[in-house]
């Protein structure tokens, strides 16, 4: 559907595109961290791209990903796609979700993160309506987003620790705020 | 006798407590709609003398906690039921507000008595208006015996009061 979108940025960045792919007919590419904005410039800027609505940003947690219709449990023998011992080891994969109504066309960016450095350069200065959502990619992974005006959590509270939606966050650990003076125990 | 008379009023004044709970609805979720169902013309809640909600804690003294709490509302919780008039009461509507329900993760707390004492818990997701109202029925019978948990608290403080009175 979007194929033109994906030549346009191959053409124009050539080996910032790491990969391409498609999902239920949505282009995804996969871009190098230092071109993002550039790349996101273009699509904004350029009249045959002209993506001006942001729709999402995401990260997928790939500590435990497995190809789909897998679950549980990676087959014996087998690594998952994120190698925690590998020096370059990319664990985040930050997703942007783009939509142009005027061409009616849309284009998934990806960017790649390791686990050690999950800086990646913001998209607010070029779309406002990215500022929420990607705090809430901070809250929830702890994606550090370079030049975000406000970069702070948004739905949890400043005194929890960690990233909730991260797959190594164990799952019933809980931050208590407060509790109740009269109840003994630990809880 | 004195102690005869006293208990007797007390008794007076759970009798009319029971009657004319005004109650604070704490409603952050789907139960809300359950508990709209509730308050409305067809189970009518006002034939047990709960109808009003006052949406102010000092005028109220039956916390109504409808639906999930989480850790972050801790705090907002807490304090809109240290501001309620006493004595008072509260139901934990919802399986939510009583355990948690199925939420077992970082934002969910397990159950509202975690930072407030709750009086009847109220089972079901949602639960069904009937049980609402036999719930609000087994209020009453606890507001009639006084041992609320506010109740028992002043009782406890009364008694430990008069019994530093008598040492002076």
């Amino acid at each position: 559907m979007a194929q033109k979108v994906v030549d346009a940025v191959k053409a124009k960045f050539g080996d910032a595109v790491v990969a391409t792919s498609s999902e239920h007919g949505d282009e995804v590419i996969t871009v190098k961290r230092d071109k993002l904005l550039a790349i996101a410039t273009f699509l904004k800027d350029d009249p045959a791209m002209s993506f001006e609505v942001p729709v999402f940003v995401t990260t997928i947690d790939l500590a435990h990903w497995q190809p789909l219709g897998r679950r549980g449990a990676p087959d014996e023998g087998t690594r998952p796609a994120y190698d925690a011992d590998a020096s370059d080891g990319l664990r985040f994969e930050v997703c942007y979700q783009l939509r142009s109504l005027k061409h009616r066309h849309r284009i998934r960016v990806k960017v790649q993160v390791k686990e050690t450095d999950t800086k990646v350069p913001s998209l607010t200065p070029l779309w406002p309506g990215f500022n929420w959502q990607e705090r809430e990619t901070f809250d929830m992974y702890g994606i550090r987003f370079d030049g975000h005006p406000d970069l702070r959590r948004i739905y949890l509270y400043d005194e929890f620790v960690g990233y909730p939606l991260r797959k190594d966050y164990p799952k019933d650990k809980r931050q208590p705020l407060v509790r109740r003076p009269d109840l003994v125990g630990d809880h | 006798m004195l102690e005869l008379i006293t208990s007797k009023l007390e008794d007076a004044a759970n009798w009319g407590r029971k009657f004319s709970l005004f109650s604070y609805p704490f409603v952050t979720a789907c139960c809300g709609m359950e508990f709209m169902s509730v308050a409305a013309p067809k189970y009518d809640i006002a034939r047990f003398g709960a109808e009003f909600p006052r949406f102010s804690p000092r005028q109220s003294d039956l916390l109504m906690i409808v639906g999930t709490i989480t850790e972050k509302q801790g705090p907002a919780l807490r304090r809109v039921w240290e501001q309620m008039a006493e004595p008072k009461w509260v139901i934990a509507f919802g399986v939510c507000a009583s355990t948690g329900g199925f939420y077992q993760n970082y934002h969910a707390m397990p159950g509202a008595d975690q930072v407030v004492p709750v009086d009847v818990y109220i089972p079901g997701c949602p639960p069904r208006p009937e049980q609402v109202l036999d719930a609000l029925i087994m209020l009453q019978d606890r507001v009639q015996r006084g041992d609320g948990h506010s109740q028992i608290r002043l009782k406890r403080e009364k008694i430990m009061l008069a019994a530093a009175n008598a040492e002076e």
